[in-house]
């Protein structure tokens, strides 16, 4: 099976439509044409590293402030799990864990584990990381959970001198770091793995001009 | 290759997968059954029997709900005789107390309601007319990518999860009461990802493709890109 790209055509990531290369925008739905965006890889990089230096100041900062009558308590995301464990509710804590801690280092790890096996390339099977991919990309709104939680509270628990609860710093860190985060796995192009699976060496240049030649022959099924 | 398609593009015909750039040659499946790329298995159509009415019956639904839904109490805490009512609009605003968090409060609005609704308005934009089998409205085209566009920005469900973590964490400092919009907002949860289930991209973009009659915008677009394209100096794929 050839890509669009070895048959010396362009396709709409969009609505998949094929054109003829030299077509800016895509005849049906108006997006943009690239065979590959040759500064795709470093926009995913640049995406990346961008979440990275959120994630820190996200986890070292206080993420929830809870003023009580007689005491204040500042928690962050990871000690805010911990003490939600040890009133008993392990099970929530664990998702918080799993929201805030895991997901977003395991997408941190995979969106430069695949960058790096497309420059690389990569022990896995093409398969397997088009799979990682596509669970990056769905998997990565769930980490914005924590933040939610903050604004509940936050909007909620206002009861005076009671108890009142306020975002924290590292909420916006947090909330940051999960937006830029998306934007790399979105940022990232999944046809570039097959490319290196064809052999074909990464060449991110964009296609040779068009010819006035007949169109290309279509392989069935 | 013989095909007796009146497009006049051989080209038309073709699908190329967004995940790996295979191209294929798809059969149009049965309404209920699926096309997977033949490398890769991504879902490429996947159309369902009078999906767009479905579409736009569960689109009405989202409208409805969300405006209700940001409206009316969300969740009430008591405590020692205080007492507090939030909305949606609250808990997204929760963040305004300086500028920097103002944009977060922004975002998360919506995230959490607009850009749902918003979706919701512009897949009746676009099936309206086509269910009724007329030429798209202007735009559609336009509205259709954006609503693609936005599909990943759709975070109602994430916010009701963390309604739940919420109410166990509050449920020790206060007593809790569910307001209206929580049931309300419960449904909309539901009904939103169903909206997604439904959409066949591809199924959508064919049928704006054949039904239009009129040289619009995209016309005159292809038009001036292939004109450009006969012009050698010109480079393939910009490059920024």
């Amino acid at each position: 099976m050839k890509s669009a790209r070895e048959m010396g055509l362009v396709a709409c990531t969009r609505c998949n439509r094929v054109w003829e290369p030299g077509i800016a925008h895509c005849g049906r739905c108006g997006h943009k044409l690239q065979s590959r965006n040759p500064l795709g890889l470093q926009k995913v990089w640049a995406w990346w590293v961008l979440g990275l230096i959120c994630y820190i100041p996200a986890n070292l900062d206080p993420m929830l402030i809870t003023r009580t009558l007689v005491s204040r308590q500042d928690n962050t995301i990871i000690g805010g799990a911990l003490e939600l464990g040890r009133h008993g509710s392990w099970g929530i804590a664990l998702v918080i864990l799993a929201a805030s801690v895991a997901i977003p280092v395991a997408k941190f790890s995979v969106i430069a584990a695949l960058a790096l096996g497309v420059r690389h390339g990569s022990r896995m099977s093409a398969e397997r990381r088009q799979h990682l991919h596509e669970i990056v990309e769905y998997i990565g709104r769930w980490s914005m959970i924590d933040v939610f939680v903050v604004a509940i509270l936050s909007s909620l628990v206002q009861l005076g001198a009671v108890v009142a609860i306020r975002p924290g710093q590292a909420s916006l860190y947090f909330a940051l770091s999960v937006i830029f985060t998306m934007f790399s796995a979105m940022a990232f192009d999944s046809r570039l793995i097959w490319d290196a699976e064809e052999g074909e060496v990464p060449d991110l240049a964009p296609l040779p001009a068009p010819s006035p030649k007949d169109p290309k022959e279509e392989p069935a099924g | 290759m013989a095909h007796a398609k009146a497009s006049a593009d051989p080209l038309a015909d073709l699908i190329a997968c967004p995940r790996c750039d295979a191209v294929q040659h798809v059969v149009e499946p049965q309404p209920g059954q699926r096309a997977l790329c033949g490398r890769c298995d991504h879902v490429l159509i996947a159309p369902r029997k009078s999906a767009g009415k479905q579409i736009i019956a569960v689109a009405v639904s989202v409208l409805i709900l969300a405006v209700s839904a940001t409206s009316l109490p969300f969740l009430r805490i008591s405590r020692a005789g205080l007492a507090n009512a939030s909305s949606i609009l609250d808990a997204a605003l929760a963040f305004s107390s300086s500028t920097l968090f103002t944009l977060l409060s922004l975002l998360l609005a919506g995230l959490i309601v607009f850009i749902p609704a918003l979706r919701a308005l512009l897949s009746i934009y676009v099936l309206w007319p086509l269910v009724r089998d007329r030429a798209p409205w202007p735009g559609a085209i336009g509205a259709f990518r954006l609503s693609e566009a936005l599909r990943p920005w759709s975070m109602a469900e994430v916010f009701a999860i963390g309604c739940a973590v919420a109410l166990i964490k509050v449920s020790d400092l206060a007593r809790v009461e569910f307001g209206p919009a929580f049931w309300i907002f419960a449904f909309l949860v539901i009904l939103v990802p169903v909206q997604d289930g439904l959409t066949c991209r591809q199924s959508v973009w064919r049928s704006l493709d054949r039904s239009l009659v009129h040289p619009g915008r995209k016309e005159r677009r292809a038009a001036r890109d292939a004109a450009r394209a006969g012009t050698p100096d010109l480079p393939t794929g910009r490059t920024p």
